[in-house]
């Protein structure tokens, strides 16, 4: 694995390095921009608006002028703020941005002045972890920003911000666990070259789905965006932040959310292998095309970040770490074993009809039992609702419950007062509440 | 050239990047004196007087960070063995099988106990 695979890495002269360093740093921002306004646009149509369409061609300048525009504005540092830490927590999670995507492959090797050199920063056998490691490093800069803000705002969504992106990247790390058992490899280049025939995304379904769910946790984005639930929290972590350290955190979150697209597309799509009916043409994945399909696949999951927003109402946060620790973990777990057994039998047991029969019945059995385990445990929890409710039912209801007048339960009769009896009004009166506005932009 | 050196340049140049813009915004932006505008923000109300260190929070974030470091160790545990996966075969499988188990009965113990209950 290592030395033919590495063989291209590491060797760059110098020049060549940092020709990919600055390459890849303005891609990163260009993408950022580029998606900011792409967001804005999209989720404009799908509200029936029309977008920022003044700033250059279409708008496509809005992002970058916004830029502008943040830093001419004043830079309000409040006074009960941690110094020190209130500057360096922007500075840490932007370089963190930066530097994950170092090892994101983007196309095969390619010539340049004569040099032969694949088209990816760097590559060693540990380079997925590598990028969980530095996205964990990131999750400081969210922490450490709420709390050097000296504000309970961002405190709270600090912390929230933080026990959410360490819940999700639990699930994250674990859907992982199959593609490396299918690679046999950790780094990136070598699983894209794994998933030659066919991609992991359609083998290991599963594990792709828990990613994919994961990503949009990790990145804190709609319908996870709970660090800045603006009826909770205002801003969150960055409530405090204004000018262009504002403007830093912005920018981390969007290469973040590249960055994980690039992931996804890396060890579930194929990285830059054209997909089918362009690998029918054989240049397809040689040259300069694969950078193409890489950007083409990475854009699809960018814009299902951005439908995914226009789309869901935001979780409850309880029910959000649920999700994460009761059902995306378990889920993974089985995911794992049921994977590595399954290879271990087809490598190992040669299957004939006789086993075949058996294990089909095993199965069967089992499925059976677990379902009439689940069945059981339904019947007995709709039991205990029903028991429950009776004895509420049966309960008197009193309206001024230690002092304060309280609504009936459900299945709780309320008693008639004979002001509201005389006048034969309904107690309870039916509100309809307009829809809530969607949110233009998130501030 | 070693494979992490192009890590520390793209390091050193995203970190120029950000320090500049952190610079950058108090020689551009005015400056104007208000003291209502350097109060924590809250909402237009008087702020809630912190204590120094950000005083105390809910315990449910330290138990998640707690419960965290358990899995995060599992998932460290679980790479390399699903890189030797093939190598290690059956004998691989069972073990990883038996520590899977030893977890589960932590994780089944934390959920019973009402552990992963956020409210």
């Amino acid at each position: 694995m290592t030395g033919s695979q590495f063989g291209l890495f590491g060797v760059d002269p110098w020049w060549l390095v940092l020709l990919k360093v600055v390459v890849i740093f303005a891609m990163l921002v260009l993408l950022t921009l580029f998606t900011i306004w792409w967001e804005r646009r999209v989720v404009s149509r799908m509200q029936h608006r029309i977008g920022p369409n003044r700033v250059g061609p279409f708008g496509l300048l809005q992002s970058l002028m916004d830029g502008f525009k943040l830093a001419l504005k004043e830079e309000i540092i409040p006074k009960d703020v941690h110094l020190a830490v209130y500057w360096i927590a922007p500075i840490i999670s932007a370089t963190c941005a930066f530097i994950a995507f170092a090892v994101i492959p983007f196309g095969p090797t390619v010539s340049i002045f004569g040099v032969q050199t694949p088209l990816q920063l760097t590559d060693f056998p540990v380079s997925v972890l590598y990028v969980l490691a530095i996205a964990s490093i990131g999750i400081y800069g969210v922490v450490l920003a709420g709390w050097s803000s000296g504000s309970t705002y961002p405190l709270l969504g600090g912390l929230r911000s933080s026990a959410q992106m360490i819940s999700y990247e639990i699930a994250m790390g674990l859907s992982f666990v199959a593609v490396f058992l299918y690679a046999g490899s950790m780094s990136t280049s070598a699983i894209v070259a794994a998933q030659q025939p066919i991609w992991y995304a359609v083998i290991l379904l599963p594990s792709f789905l828990i990613y994919a769910t994961a990503m949009v946790g990790e990145t804190n984005r709609a319908p996870f965006d709970l660090p800045e639930a603006e009826g909770e929290l205002v801003g969150g972590f960055h409530t405090e932040y204004s000018s262009l350290k504002f403007a830093l955190f912005f920018l981390a979150e969007y290469i973040n959310m590249v960055t994980v697209s690039a992931l996804a597309t890396t060890l579930f799509l194929g990285g830059w292998i054209a997909p089918w009916p362009l690998s029918l043409w054989e240049g397809a994945n040689q040259g300069w095309w694969p950078i193409l399909w890489w950007l083409i696949k990475v854009q699809i999951f960018i814009f299902v970040f951005i439908w995914l927003r226009g789309t869901l109402p935001r979780l409850r946060y309880d029910q959000f770490m649920r999700f994460g620790w009761k059902v995306l973990i378990p889920v993974s777990i089985g995911w794992i074993l049921v994977v590595a057994v399954a290879r271990v039998f087809r490598d190992q047991v040669t299957l004939d009809n006789s086993r075949l029969l058996i294990g089909g019945a095993a199965a069967i059995v089992l499925l059976l039992g677990v379902s009439w385990l689940v069945q059981w445990r339904i019947d007995r929890k709709a039991e205990a609702r029903q028991r429950q409710e009776a004895e509420r039912a049966a309960a008197t209801f009193d309206p001024m419950a230690g002092g304060f007048p309280v609504p009936p339960m459900p299945g709780q009769q309320a008693a008639l007062g004979s002001r509201r009896a005389s006048s034969g009004s309904t107690i309870v009166q039916e509100r309809t509440d307009p829809p809530p506005a969607q949110e233009a932009i998130d501030g | 050239m070693n494979v992490y050196t192009p890590i520390l340049v793209l390091g050193i140049l995203a970190f120029g990047f950000a320090l500049f813009s952190v610079t950058l915004a108090g020689f551009t932006g005015p400056k104007r004196y208000n003291r209502a505008k350097l109060a924590a923000y809250e909402c237009g109300i008087e702020p809630t007087p912190q204590p120094v260190g950000g005083g105390r929070f809910a315990i449910k974030y330290y138990l998640t960070a707690m419960l965290f470091i358990v899995f995060d160790i599992e998932i460290v545990f679980l790479y390399p063995w699903a890189v030797a996966f093939d190598q290690l075969a059956l004998f691989g499988l069972i073990e990883m099988v038996l520590f899977i188990i030893a977890v589960l009965v932590v994780y089944a113990y934390v959920w019973r106990r009402r552990g992963l209950e956020w409210d």
